[in-house]
């Protein structure tokens, strides 16, 4: 047994020695996923600061100036033109230099004053549904805040009902506080996932897997002396992405660190396993390469991270019951913003476990059962 | 005298070393003529600069100094000029293995633009020389090492060229098919006067030349008549008997140590010598080792070998001593092989295979590529599952060999599989602990490999940039770190400097003597000397196996000389041949 730890030990060494040692292996260890962390945080962005807008203004009245203040006062919209024309609306909608376009009738003030109720349009460009959809929320809530305040300049009764909307966790609802923490899981599966899988095959490639076979190394330690090191580099990337979200972003970290380290400790060992598959099915470092982006993508996209699982497809939901990355993204975003403990967690902790145990011992199998 | 097809003077390339941007300068002053109809060859180990020198002449590279002239045009400034009137076949030829023989000659007939025409007359011309014409319809993929090499041939040859550029089309090729690739080349220099360039690292090869260049290092040891090189040993060249009883490696490892002998090698049961005295009468009355030297005609290896002792000082003899006892010497076999069988899907690598090799002893498995010795290895090490018969190391199955079983042995493999970032010292370090030694004991080994392989001054030095024969020392050295019963070694000498090769097998038969077991590949027919016993593979089975002197008895003698390993394989093979031929109806 000491034997064999010591073995597992010399080899740990030796992978964590030829990854530091290699000046280009080294700096991509860390540097990539903070820089794409950096990068997801500031690009990838749902949020809308200046979303650009035209108006045309048939009412020319203080009633109208008062609505169209109420776009100016919150910063997130910026006014590209003042319009005369209908067709004009469709020019600046056409070649994208407004995102909405707001149209205020002749009779808006008219109308307002005798109490019945007036109507505006707003054109929004949908060829970004996503983007329209965000900026016409904006709009509307622009627009329930002049009823509101108009109601009340005028003595009018307020409505009925009024929705109070918290939104828990992300209170202005960020982005990026959703992101960021949804990355500690996806960046550190990309590049735990083709290390292990590229270091075997790398020694492969070399000649060297041989020499490892024919020494006392056991199997079962082969795997153990490669999957350390991919575990141990991966958990500290993941603390790299971690400290970006913290000292970089100021999100604040409600959860335990505990708690959130023992997640990605097992989502690590997962990874590895699917790493050590892969690496068992491939001959070259270059069909690891190929064989590790061709499940990255997938689990990417399958993760919930930028789209809800529950809107997928019911099969591919399905899938997604196999992607560590889902329970990664969920285990992470929940520690860190909600606070969840590990009891809460137990539905993310055991698939993670068990896609760990399926996989290594499916890689212990085919190294056993090896070079047919 | 017409003016000569090429000529390079004062030629210089250097190329800047992977890693810490050493420089390496694979061309250091070298000059050469190649004259019209003649046949030259460029002859040194691996890394001496012969294939740069020929990428220069086909405008592949350019010179950093120097000048070169190719048919009268520098093929650094005009390449395609140069291009179009040569052929050159590099060291691995680029046939598309998914096309036959015939799609792989049109295909290069259609890039060289050759017409119709020329090629209904070049075709029947290039398959009765090649004799590939029984073959035209076959995947290239599927030929033998010999017949892609004679393809490869034909499709340089498609046009007519006013020079060849051969870079080493003999390589890993066996032996008959070598013979024959030799007779192709004399035919086309004697018979058709084109002028052809080779290179090669086979020294008998040299002699068929007209006029050699010998390259040792980037830097020319010699230029001329293949004779000349020779006559350089005049009188130092004689052979030993040791007389019954006396193995003759070990003879040999001892002459090697001799300052007054340059070279020595085990040849026919025989010590072939070469002094560093030339022999007078009063010399040839002295005896070596108490034994009486008989002079013989030089050969060009020997007047090669003086020139490669004057480019290094005498190595110091090697003192290579386990220093724990052996297992005590089991009865019978080390290894036992029988009927050992590897089909992948319906191809048959290795088609049942037997052998046995004893303690101490130095087996070797003979072959040209393709033969199946290197999956007869694998499974021996147990690296690749066998398909049938049984394999025993030591008295155990070896499919279920444990780390117990696998910590016995040694193995190197045949790139000196080493990891290349980590230095010299890491590299020893992992693997000592991979044979879990410990403490001062691990310590002691790493000094005792550092010191043995002469690895001291390197031990900072990533084992990436060692130099080639260095990587060989340090895989040597980490697989004899725990002093294993069993060494394995997969052609463990190819790419070597002779000096190398020497120097490997006297540390071998140093350990063989101590009772290591050593099971050792190669494709150097030379080397087989330094076995026990031998056997002979090609096309997955052992045509022949015994000791050297059974084996070199199955070929006849030639005039005047007695078979060399290389007659008896290419009988062997023959014999075999023939007989598959007469067995299909």
């Amino acid at each position: 047994m000491l034997e064999s730890i010591l073995r597992v030990i010399a080899l740990t060494r030796k992978e964590l020695l030829a990854v530091l040692k290699d000046p280009r292996a080294r700096n991509s260890l860390l540097l990539p996923p903070i820089l794409q962390c950096l990068l997801f945080g500031y690009a990838a962005s749902y949020d809308l600061n200046h979303v650009p807008y035209a108006v045309l203004d048939r009412s020319h009245s203080v009633a109208s100036h008062d609505l169209l203040s109420g776009f100016e006062g919150t910063g997130l919209f910026e006014r590209v033109a003042d319009l005369r024309t209908q067709r004009q609306v469709r020019d600046y909608v056409d070649d994208r230099r407004a995102l909405l376009a707001v149209e205020i009738p002749a009779d808006f003030a008219r109308r307002l004053r005798a109490g019945r109720g007036a109507d505006i349009q707003i054109i929004a460009d949908g060829r970004n549904s996503n983007t329209a959809n965000t900026a016409l929320g904006y709009a509307r809530s622009v627009v329930s805040a002049f009823n509101d305040r108009w109601r009340a300049d005028h003595g009018l009764p307020g409505p009925a009902v009024t929705v109070a909307a918290r939104a828990w966790y992300n209170p202005n609802l960020v982005t990026r506080w959703n992101m960021i923490p949804g990355l500690i899981g996806t960046l550190t599966m990309i590049q735990t996932l083709m290390l292990t899988a590229m270091s075997v095959a790398r020694e492969r490639e070399q000649g060297t897997f041989d020499q490892l076979l024919v020494t006392p190394f056991r199997p079962a330690e082969i795997m153990a002396g490669k999957a350390l090191p991919s575990m141990l580099i991966g958990i500290t990337q993941a603390t790299g992405v971690l400290l970006v979200a913290q000292l970089w972003f100021r999100i604040p970290f409600e959860g335990s660190f505990l708690t959130l380290y023992a997640g990605l400790t097992l989502f690590v060992l997962a990874a590895v396993g699917i790493g050590l598959v892969v690496s068992a099915l491939c001959q070259t470092m270059q069909q690891a390469m190929l064989f590790s982006f061709v499940l990255i993508m997938p689990f990417a996209l399958l993760s919930g991270l930028t789209t809800p699982i529950s809107n997928m497809p019911l099969s591919l939901q399905y899938f997604t019951r196999i992607n560590p990355l889902r329970y990664a993204i969920d285990i992470a975003q929940r520690v860190y913003l909600e606070g969840a403990g590990l009891g809460v967690l137990m539905p993310d902790l055991w698939p993670l476990a068990a896609i760990a145990a399926v996989t290594l011992a499916a890689a212990s199998w085919m190294f056993r059962h090896r070079l047919q | 005298m017409a003016a000569p097809v090429v000529t390079g003077e004062d030629l210089r390339k250097t190329f800047r070393a992977p890693g810490d941007g050493g420089e390496v300068h694979a061309l250091d002053g070298v000059s050469i003529e190649v004259h019209a109809g003649e046949l030259t060859a460029l002859v040194g180990p691996d890394g001496a600069g012969k294939t740069t020198l020929i990428r220069l002449m086909a405008g592949l590279l350019a010179a950093d100094g120097g000048s070169l002239r190719v048919l009268g045009i520098d093929p650094a400034a005009e390449p395609q000029r140069v291009q179009d009137r040569i052929g050159y076949m590099p060291q691995k030829f680029g046939l598309y293995e998914d096309l036959s023989v015939q799609e792989n000659l049109d295909l290069y007939a259609d890039l060289h633009g050759v017409t119709a025409q020329e090629r209904s007359q070049r075709y029947p011309q290039l398959m009765e020389m090649t004799d590939l014409g029984r073959f035209t319809g076959r995947l290239a993929g599927r030929l033998s090492g010999g017949m892609k090499q004679k393809l490869g041939l034909a499709c340089t040859l498609v046009r007519s060229p006013e020079l060849l550029l051969l870079d080493e089309p003999t390589v890993g090729v066996d032996p008959l098919s070598r013979r024959e690739l030799w007779v192709i080349v004399e035919h086309l220099v004697r018979d058709q006067g084109l002028t052809v360039l080779t290179s090669t690292s086979y020294l008998d090869e040299a002699e068929k030349a007209a006029r050699v260049l010998v390259l040792h290092r980037g830097r020319a040891l010699a230029q001329g008549e293949p004779a000349g090189v020779t006559r350089i040993a005049a009188g130092r060249s004689a052979v030993l008997d040791p007389g019954p009883g006396v193995i003759v490696r070990s003879l040999q490892a001892r002459m090697l140590d001799d300052p007054e002998v340059i070279d020595a090698v085990p040849d026919g049961g025989l010590v072939r010598l070469v002094r560093s005295g030339v022999a007078t009468p009063e010399a040839d009355r002295a005896t070596i080792a108490g034994l009486v030297p008989t002079p013989v005609e030089p050969r060009f290896e020997d007047g090669f070998m003086v020139l490669l002792r004057g480019t290094a000082a005498h190595e110091a003899g090697v003192d290579i001593r386990l220093q724990r006892p052996l297992a005590p010497a089991a009865e019978g076999s080390v290894v036992e092989v029988r009927d050992l069988v590897k089909r992948f899907g319906d191809f048959t690598a290795v088609d049942h295979v037997s052998f046995e090799v004893r303690r101490g002893e130095i087996f070797g498995l003979l072959g040209p590529n393709g033969a199946g010795k290197t999956t007869t290895f694998r499974m021996l090490c147990g690296l690749l599952p066998a398909s049938g018969g049984t394999l025993r190391i030591a008295g155990v199955e070896v499919a279920r060999a444990g780390a117990a079983a696998r910590s016995r042995l040694g193995y190197v493999a045949q790139k000196f599989s080493l990891y290349g970032a980590l230095t010299v010292a890491e590299n020893l370090e992992f693997f000592a602990s991979a044979y879990g030694l410990r403490g001062a004991m691990r310590r002691g080994r790493i000094e005792w490999a550092l010191r043995q392989f002469d690895l001291a001054g390197h031990s900072h030095t990533a084992s990436a940039e060692l130099p080639g024969g260095f990587k060989q020392r340090l895989a040597m050295g980490a697989a004899l770190l725990h002093e294993p019963d069993i060494l394995f070694l997969d052609e463990p000498t190819s790419g070597a400097d002779p000096l190398a090769r020497r120097a490997f097998w006297r540390r071998i038969t140093a350990l063989a003597e101590q009772g290591v077991t050593v099971i050792v590949t190669t494709h150097f027919m030379q080397e087989a000397e330094y076995c026990d016993h031998i056997a002979i593979m090609d096309g997955g089975r052992v045509l022949a196996q015994g000791s050297p002197a059974e084996i070199r008895g199955l070929a006849r003698a030639g005039e005047g000389r007695q078979a060399s390993m290389e007659d008896a394989f290419i009988a062997v093979v023959q014999a075999a041949r023939a007989r598959e031929g007469e067995a299909r109806p």
